[in-house]
């Protein structure tokens, strides 16, 4: 009989340890800024609302290979992983991410619209729950540009009113559609004359003009810095990054948010996750991507909601007590010129023009 | 002779024929040695040759297409790539039937990813076919020729056709083409375009930077470890801290300082514009090109070149130099004739340890090497983690593997690998 009780008390303990280990998820983001601002506005409300331990892992940089490695090993650690759009279609497509219905799977908007058109356009891919809206643009220093501040994206290219080193990305992507917008090609035309050799060609010549004064970059931070200590008199990078060296550290530097490329980010749930973790994520994604999860993010970081509804409800950031939308790059001040980045685009031909990039790079 | 026809019938103890008896108990001590070393053996095995050979057999494996699309690889067998007409009916058929199973699995998608990696879109080709395929009825719906060709013109092209038959073998050079800038092709390896040419020049540069740094390493090396050697041992260690300094510093951290030292803006071009030795508009360009992955690379290996240099030169006795120096050598001569050949062995150790890790470097380039000072990992780095093609980045770190292994067996020949000591 007492050898029952024990027994039958070990068993309690057991589960009820192994109940308390269930409550817990890891969740994978960028880091810095962006994973804090994910920290106020999504992981503290969650884990006060349902007691969850949410652990945090910055991997996204590598999240496309780790989920791969993780799914082939049979053993996927992660719950849910924040990714950029490009991303999660190649893991969409390797079936590497669980398809997910937005109209049954996420919250409505607060007036009741579904979730596939709040999100509206920006769904593109099954697997992809888009999170933020951020655009990669320009930043220059305002005391090294003349006294005509650059208002074009073509400035870029433009040495003689713009002399001094700029920073790219070392990556084809967004550098060849601003080569070939400045060479003469009408927006809508970007991605049909980019399919072609001689559009490539005509890009990268374009690009050749300012090789020599093109310092190239593969972090996301490195343009701030260059920009700060005056290594370069203008640079690409990420909205959210310029944001903070503009408003935060009060560098003499502006935006320049012409021909600024959208680009999405948002959440996937791997594949092949147990039924429960699967339930558990799936919980956490309806919470965080509600219409005010979403507007309370952009408190932390200045980067714009994904849904339609959130776009009223966004406020001031929350330590320097400024008007958040301004920053915004979906705010119609902003985004007077704009362009969208082709996804199905870059998931063909990326690998192609890559190589001819880099070929092109060394030369 | 005559011991061993002796020792046929020598018994022992236990009544055993002795020889017998030796070899059982020479049998049982290997077995115990063998037993000793099982953890580390076992380990190695799991944790390092084991994934390496998995991760190198992925540069030849290719099962993808053939399992994915199985009636349609064995249809495409009659068929000609070479004949410039599209496959017949059957094939189109076979096409639908196996398609439609692998929407159903959703595989089309890896699919296409796998052909992408050959040709330029195949991706969306099979990802926006899929939409309507999967509506099909393999039998009611037949015939599928016409049909196909509507959902996508290229199902029209015989060159798509031509990729799936050329990419189906289960085991492919493929990946190997790939990375020395050619391509599988229906009518055999080709050639890449020469503006898509860059794995070669990658490897060659990789190779010679890396003698370049294995060269500043000694030539930087050698004189600190030889006054390492020579001090008495309190000052020698008080000096072998500011080499170890360095190395307990995290590699990314002394990446970044010499950043902060090489920029146009930095430390080194401040001071010589400042001495008036370089005027401000024409500042050095010492980084983002081959000079600063040089140097920065140079600054973190060192030590690997200093501590056996310096273990080495600790074992020769300082007399030999007295008594060459006594016999009427010069300072030069006895140096280069009796100490110099004795320290080779640390020079080796050194070398073979700098050039080994500096081959397979990949953050300092990617940090300070600019365009034209990144090595082939950083090719490699970019097909593990962002297009994901597992089968190229393979081919290449084995190409990698297999140039260290011939450069170490060019070593042993020229200098003999018995001659490498580290201490």
């Amino acid at each position: 009989m007492k050898f029952t009780k024990t027994l039958l008390a070990t068993t309690a303990l057991t589960v009820a340890a192994g109940a308390v280990a269930a409550q817990e998820m890891t969740i994978v983001s960028w880091g810095g800024a962006y994973s804090k601002s994910q920290l106020k506005a999504y992981h503290e409300p969650y884990s006060a609302k349902t007691g969850v331990t949410i652990i945090n892992d910055d991997s996204s940089a590598e999240a496309v290979a780790k989920l791969r490695a993780m799914n082939e090993a049979g053993n996927v650690t992660w719950d849910v992983v924040d990714v950029v759009a490009a991303d999660a279609m190649r893991l969409c497509d390797e079936g590497l991410a669980m398809e997910i219905d937005a109209d049954t799977q996420l919250a409505p908007a607060p007036d009741g619209t579904p979730a596939s058109e709040d999100f509206g356009d920006l769904l593109v891919s099954d697997c992809f729950i888009p999170q933020i809206v951020y655009s990669t643009t320009f930043g220059y220093r305002t005391d090294l540009v003349g006294d005509t501040p650059p208002t074009s994206v073509c400035a870029v290219f433009d040495l003689e009113n713009y002399p001094g080193k700029r920073s790219l990305e070392k990556r084809p992507i967004n550098n060849m559609e601003w080569a070939l917008l400045c060479d003469g090609v009408a927006k809508e035309d970007v991605y049909d004359v980019l399919e072609t050799p001689e559009g490539q060609d005509r890009a990268l010549a374009k690009l050749d003009t300012i090789k020599d004064s093109v310092v190239w970059w593969s972090a996301g931070a490195d343009t701030p810095q260059l920009l700060a200590d005056g290594e370069v008199i203008m640079g690409s990078t990420y909205n959210g990054r310029l944001f903070s060296v503009i408003e935060e550290q009060k560098q003499p530097v502006a935006m320049l948010w012409d021909a600024q490329v959208f680009d999405l980010d948002g959440w996937i749930i791997p594949a092949g996750l147990s039924e429960e973790r699967k339930q558990r994520a799936l919980d956490y994604i309806y919470f965080a991507t509600d219409t005010q999860r979403l507007a309370d993010q952009a408190k932390y970081i200045s980067y714009g909601p994904a849904r339609a509804s959130s776009a009223p409800l966004v406020g001031k950031h929350e330590e320097l007590g400024i008007d958040m939308a301004p920053h915004m790059p979906t705010d119609p001040n902003n985004a007077k010129n704009t362009f969208l980045y082709n996804y199905e685009f870059w998931a063909d031909y990326r690998d192609d023009i890559d190589a001819k990039f880099q070929a092109w790079l060394a030369k | 002779m005559t011991d061993q026809t002796a020792g046929q019938d020598m018994i022992a103890a236990d009544g055993m024929p002795l020889k017998k008896s030796l070899a059982k108990s020479l049998q049982r001590e290997k077995m115990r040695a063998l037993m000793l070393i099982a953890p580390l053996l076992i380990f190695v095995l799991i944790t390092f040759i084991f994934p390496i050979g998995s991760m190198l057999f992925r540069s030849v494996e290719n099962s993808i297409v053939q399992d994915t699309l199985p009636k349609t690889v064995v249809a495409l067998q009659d068929w000609d790539e070479l004949s410039g007409e599209l496959p017949d009916e059957a094939v189109f058929t076979a096409f639908v039937e196996d398609f439609i199973i692998a929407v159903e699995n959703k595989e089309h998608t890896r699919i296409g990813s796998r052909l992408n990696y050959e040709v330029s879109g195949m991706s969306s080709l099979f990802r926006k076919s899929a939409r309507k395929v999967k509506k099909w009825d393999p039998v009611q719906d037949a015939p599928f020729r016409d049909k196909l060709i509507d959902v996508d013109k290229d199902w029209g092209d015989p060159a798509t056709w031509s990729i799936i038959k050329t990419h189906s073998v289960k085991y492919t050079n493929g990946y190997f083409l790939n990375a020395i800038d050619m391509q599988r092709t229906a009518e055999g390896a080709q050639a890449q375009p020469e503006d898509k040419q860059i794995l070669i020049k990658l490897f060659i540069r990789t190779v010679k930077m890396s003698l370049i740094i294995t060269g500043m390493c000694i030539l930087l090396g050698y004189p600190v470890a030889w006054i390492l050697a020579n001090l008495p041992n309190r000052s020698a260690n008080m000096l072998m801290i500011l080499v170890l300094l360095p190395f307990w510093t995290s590699l990314l951290v002394r990446t970044s300082a010499w950043k902060v030292m090489l920029q146009n803006q930095g430390v080194i071009n401040d001071t010589l514009v400042w001495l008036g030795l370089v005027s401000n508009d024409a500042r050095l360009e010492i980084i983002n090109n081959q000079f600063g992955t040089i140097t920065a690379m140079t600054h973190i290996l060192l030590p690997f070149m200093i501590l056996p240099m310096y273990s080495v030169m600790q074992t020769i006795p300082p007399s030999y130099l007295r008594a060459a120096k006594s016999l009427g050598a010069t300072n030069w001569t006895a140096f280069w004739r009796v100490y110099f050949p004795q320290s080779i062995p640390g020079i080796g150790a050194g070398s073979i340890l700098v050039f080994i890790l500096a081959i397979g470097y990949y953050i300092t380039p990617e940090i300070v090497g600019g365009t034209d000072g990144v090595f082939i990992s950083n090719r490699i780095a970019y097909h593990i983690s962002s297009s994901l093609n597992w089968g190229l980045a393979a081919a290449l770190g084995a190409i990698l593997l297999a140039v260290v292994l011939v450069l170490y067996w060019a070593y042993d020949k020229i200098v003999g690998i018995d001659n490498v000591k580290l201490g």
